[in-house]
């Protein structure tokens, strides 16, 4: 990776921010890097495994989008914070703790269900956020945005589809779909929850209020939902806490295998 | 090859005539101008060289493949300073595709991007487009899956001749 420079617009044109609210925001990128870094890794899992060839590539393809949107999103965190971090030392270097995705995109496979499932409600609130953040202030992240905005689309698409052939079909799919919904529903409160930054960040134009995307993501997921024949499962436990790196033990097995190379050879390149 | 007789570019238009022979290293019958992913090309009064790319998806594998051919081109052709910039904004889009890249396209076998889908592209509940079948034409085709052999394209089937094919997706 070391030898692309993804964007060649330079650190010259990041908004003015205070020292403050420049780390909220560089920690902000690093929560959007993570997201699709850690899912694309995830679905990279799938590579060879998929129930049918077709699906197979559609996972790794998901997985490609997802890892190039977090190629850029880490390396626009890089150049805001200024501190020299790369993309490859964000992505390889740092620990668990600093990770900042959401809960739902560290969560296992499961069966394909499950994938599909996460993968829907983690696409349909991705599509809303990128959305928005075209208007971001920050003119990095809003190209980065305009471009990762297209490709959210046809993930949900591709997901949403799934959930509606597996709810809407035989007696074992509608089951396997309906428990993955009642097992992934905790994680996906943490979407819209803001974080004590995040006012700042939204006052400054940066990103949208987190809990502004509800309305939206809940109409799509309960229109899916209702073709699927899949009962939205009653709000209770709730789980959080990925952003400000307090993981499931999930996390630090998806690093070792996600970090091994640098940290046994660090700096080795090809 | 019969290089040797090129002259060095001396303007934006000999070095995108010089462009032509770079192609993107997965659809090899289309060039970077017929993808749309060429933004720009300048040369300054030193001679010195910048072009412009931008990338078709974000995790788009053959960037640097084709930055590295850009570059392999110009400097065989006797170009001293090249300079590929890579931008985001704005963002790419299948509209960019020229006319004679959709006929190639076709030609290659792989429909080319339905016209008009609008902001609708990649929406859930939208229709999926008319998609001619490249093999024999045939407008009776159903789509296998969103994602095909690249992030660009998704796999269709034509029910009239029964054979497999890309469908390069709008975006
Ligand atoms: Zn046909």
């Amino acid at each position: 990776m070391n030898e692309t420079e993804l964007m060649d617009q330079p650190a010259a044109n990041a908004p003015a921010l205070d020292a403050g609210t420049q780390a909220i925001f560089v920690d902000y990128l690093l929560h959007l890097g993570d997201n699709g870094l850690i899912l694309g890794q995830r679905l990279g899992e799938w590579c060879g495994h998929g129930p049918v060839l077709e699906e197979d590539i559609a996972m790794t393809n998901i997985a490609l989008d997802l890892i190039g949107q977090a190629r850029m999103l880490l390396t626009r965190a890089g150049e805001i914070e200024g501190a020299g971090r790369d993309e490859d030392a964000l992505a390889y270097t740092r620990d668990a703790l600093a990770f900042r995705n959401l809960l739902l995109v560290e969560q296992p496979n499961g069966d394909f269900a499950l994938t599909m499932v996460r993968q829907f409600l983690f696409s349909a609130w991705s599509y809303e956020l990128y959305r928005r953040l075209t208007a971001s202030t920050d003119p990095g992240l809003a190209a980065i945005a305009a471009k990762a905005v297209k490709e959210a689309a046809y993930h949900r698409r591709h997901s949403g589809e799934w959930l509606i052939r597996l709810g809407d079909g035989t007696a074992e799919s509608k089951r396997r779909a309906q428990d993955a919904l009642d097992d992934l529903w905790i994680f996906t409160d943490e979407m819209f929850e803001a974080q004590p930054g995040d006012a700042a960040l939204a006052a400054a134009g940066l990103i949208p209020e987190p809990s502004s995307l509800r309305p939206d993501w809940e109409a799509m997921v309960e229109r899916v939902l209702a073709e699927a024949t899949l009962t939205r499962p009653d709000p209770g436990f709730r789980r959080e806490g990925g952003r400000t790196g307090r993981h499931s033990e999930y996390l630090g097995h998806i690093l070792s295998e996600l970090q091994f190379l640098q940290r046994a050879y660090p700096g080795a390149q090809w | 090859m019969t290089l040797a007789a090129t002259s060095t570019p001396k303007d934006a238009a000999d070095v995108r005539a010089l462009l032509d022979a770079v192609t993107d290293p997965e659809i090899p019958v289309l060039t970077i101008g017929d993808l749309g992913i060429l933004r720009d090309v300048r040369v300054d009064d030193a001679g010195a060289v910048t072009v412009v790319i931008t990338p078709t998806y974000t995790g788009c594998p053959a960037m640097s493949a084709i930055e590295l051919a850009i570059r392999d081109r110009l400097l065989e052709a006797g170009c001293e300073a090249v300079r590929v910039e890579t931008v985001l904004s704005p963002a790419w889009t299948t509209d960019w595709m020229s006319a004679e890249g959709r006929r190639k396209l076709e030609a290659y076998g792989i429909a080319p991007p339905a016209d008009g889908a609008g902001e609708g592209r990649g929406a859930l509940f939208a229709a999926d487009p008319t998609v001619r079948c490249p093999h024999c034409g045939s407008q009776e085709t159903e789509k296998v899956s969103e994602f095909g052999s690249t992030a660009c394209k998704a796999l269709y089937r034509c029910r009239a001749c029964a054979e497999p094919f890309d469908y390069f997706k709008c975006i």
